[in-house]
């Protein structure tokens, strides 16, 4: 069971997406499983072939649990023994309680379709009990909708208000471990975006509506070619050390309808486009609203970006999500009145915050990031 | 031709497949939709892409804001798919 934030404890096994003997290579999502913060599709690290598939689906496990075991190719599969731990098993074999046997009537193996999925958990379906009656053993909507019927309606209603806690007893575990460990310092300044506004206009009138870029995406690609600079701002703090990380996977703060937040990453970010940037956030936050998020997207985010300029305000003070240092803010675009060379002219600003972790970084070197990224925004051609 | 109640389904469809939950008979169409429906930007962009799949209208980022309210949206569009209208 992976990690997929510092917050987490234990994870769901909702389904398989391979099978024994199958070969599967770095990146493959193999399973899906149930987190605090939603579905979340689980990527495997190595290559090689599925040996045994070790927790059944609707089981309950701790991180750090082996959920199946990997078999280099050519290597003769293993002999049957549920609950052998692998070599690159991540923590000693797990207590026995936690690969408990799932209910008799358990089918071994099922698949679900996503809006199936959905319309379960909005009604407190829960799919481990159902019997696929659609083509190839997939348990469709109206598998859901037929079990709904026969299930007693309170317990339908408690669904929703349950997951929007648990994803609040989420947030609030990693925001305390934050505002305990880290060491937190803050700086602002306010930047002049008038040509970057005007840029981006005078761009998305020349592109078909499919390939219209929102400014949000021109504000996270200058943050990741910015911390190019400074690389003492992304990465981890891990084990009383900062672990720098060679690429930007860049968190994105993205609110979810009814008050959830998570922060998945555009992992790479440095290397995209601009319109690469978009189709990844557009990418991002569809999936994240409609909860279908990869595990390395969860997991991996090296700094992480805030905006909450849609929401009026001018200027954000946040909170670091651990193990990260660093976490950037942008507040509103307004228009006021701007000194420059002598002469006052309207311009268009924003007000952009850096809130870093002192362990990893000095203020000089964090001036030096919001320098460089003022410095990015009035190039928004090269970007 | 697209008929004002054609216009006005595809709105709501459009809103809705942003705001899956909201209560679109509580809508009051002269206050601004954001507010009433919590939408951001991405939210907005995706309704406008939505419209342009439905009827066909490129809207331009120019005109956005005359789409803040259900009124102002269907005044808006009725005029740009009305026959004769030069885009």
């Amino acid at each position: 069971m992976p990690s997929l934030g510092a917050d987490m404890e234990a994870g769901t096994l909702v389904e398989w997406q391979v099978q024994p003997g199958q070969r599967v290579k770095r990146g493959d999502v193999v399973a899906v499983v149930e987190t605090q913060k939603g579905a979340v599709e689980v990527e495997i690290w190595d290559d090689g072939v599925v040996d045994q598939l070790v927790v059944q689906p609707g089981t309950k496990v701790p991180v750090g649990e082996v959920l199946a075991t990997l078999r280099a190719e050519g290597e003769a599969p293993a002999a049957p023994t549920p609950a052998r731990a692998p070599a690159q098993a991540m923590t000693p074999p797990a207590p026995a309680v936690s690969v408990a046997p799932p209910p008799a009537q358990h089918p071994a193996r099922f698949k679900v379709s996503p809006v199936a999925r959905r319309r379960a958990e909005e009604l407190g379906v829960d799919l481990s009990q159902l019997t696929p009656s659609g083509p190839e053993g997939v348990i469709s909507l109206a598998d859901v909708e037929r079990a709904a019927q026969i299930k007693p309606p309170p317990a339908a209603k408690a669904a929703a208000p349950d997951k929007l806690a648990a994803m609040r007893q989420a947030i609030a575990a990693a925001m305390a471990k934050s505002k305990r460990e880290i060491p937190h310092y803050y700086l602002g300044t306010t930047i002049d975006v008038s040509r970057a506004v005007d840029w981006l206009e005078q761009e998305n009138l020349q592109r078909p509506v499919t390939e219209r870029v929102l400014f949000a995406a021109v504000l996270l690609k200058a943050v990741a070619v910015a911390l190019k600079e400074v690389p003492e701002l992304n990465g981890f703090w891990l084990d009383g050390a900062f672990k720098p990380s060679a690429a930007v996977h860049l968190g994105v703060g993205i609110g979810l309808r009814g008050g959830g937040l998570i922060a998945p990453a555009i992992r790479d970010a440095e290397q995209k486009s601009l319109l690469a940037t978009m189709q990844a956030l557009s990418d991002l936050i569809t999936r994240a609203r409609g909860g279908a998020l990869r595990s390395s997207e969860l997991s991996d985010a090296t700094v992480t970006v805030t905006n909450l300029g849609e929401q009026g305000v001018e200027t954000v003070y946040g909170v670091i999500y651990p193990p990260q240092v660093a976490l950037v803010g942008f507040g509103k675009v307004v228009e006021r009145p701007w000194a420059e060379n002598g002469g006052l002219y309207v311009r268009r600003l924003i007000h952009a915050t850096l809130c870093a972790d002192h362990r990893a970084s000095v203020g000089h070197r964090g001036a030096l990031f919001l320098s460089a990224l003022d410095r990015q925004l009035q190039e928004p051609q090269k970007l | 031709m697209t008929t004002r109640d054609d216009i006005r389904k595809a709105v709501l469809d459009a809103l809705g497949s942003v705001a899956p939950e909201a209560d679109f008979d509580a809508l009051r169409p002269e206050r601004p939709l954001r507010d009433q429906l919590d939408i951001d930007s991405f939210d907005f962009l995706n309704v406008i892409l939505h419209l342009h799949e439905k009827l066909g209208v490129d809207i331009p980022e120019a005109d956005y804001s005359k789409l803040a309210t259900l009124a102002s949206a269907l005044d808006y569009l009725a005029a740009r798919l009305a026959p004769g209208h030069i885009t």
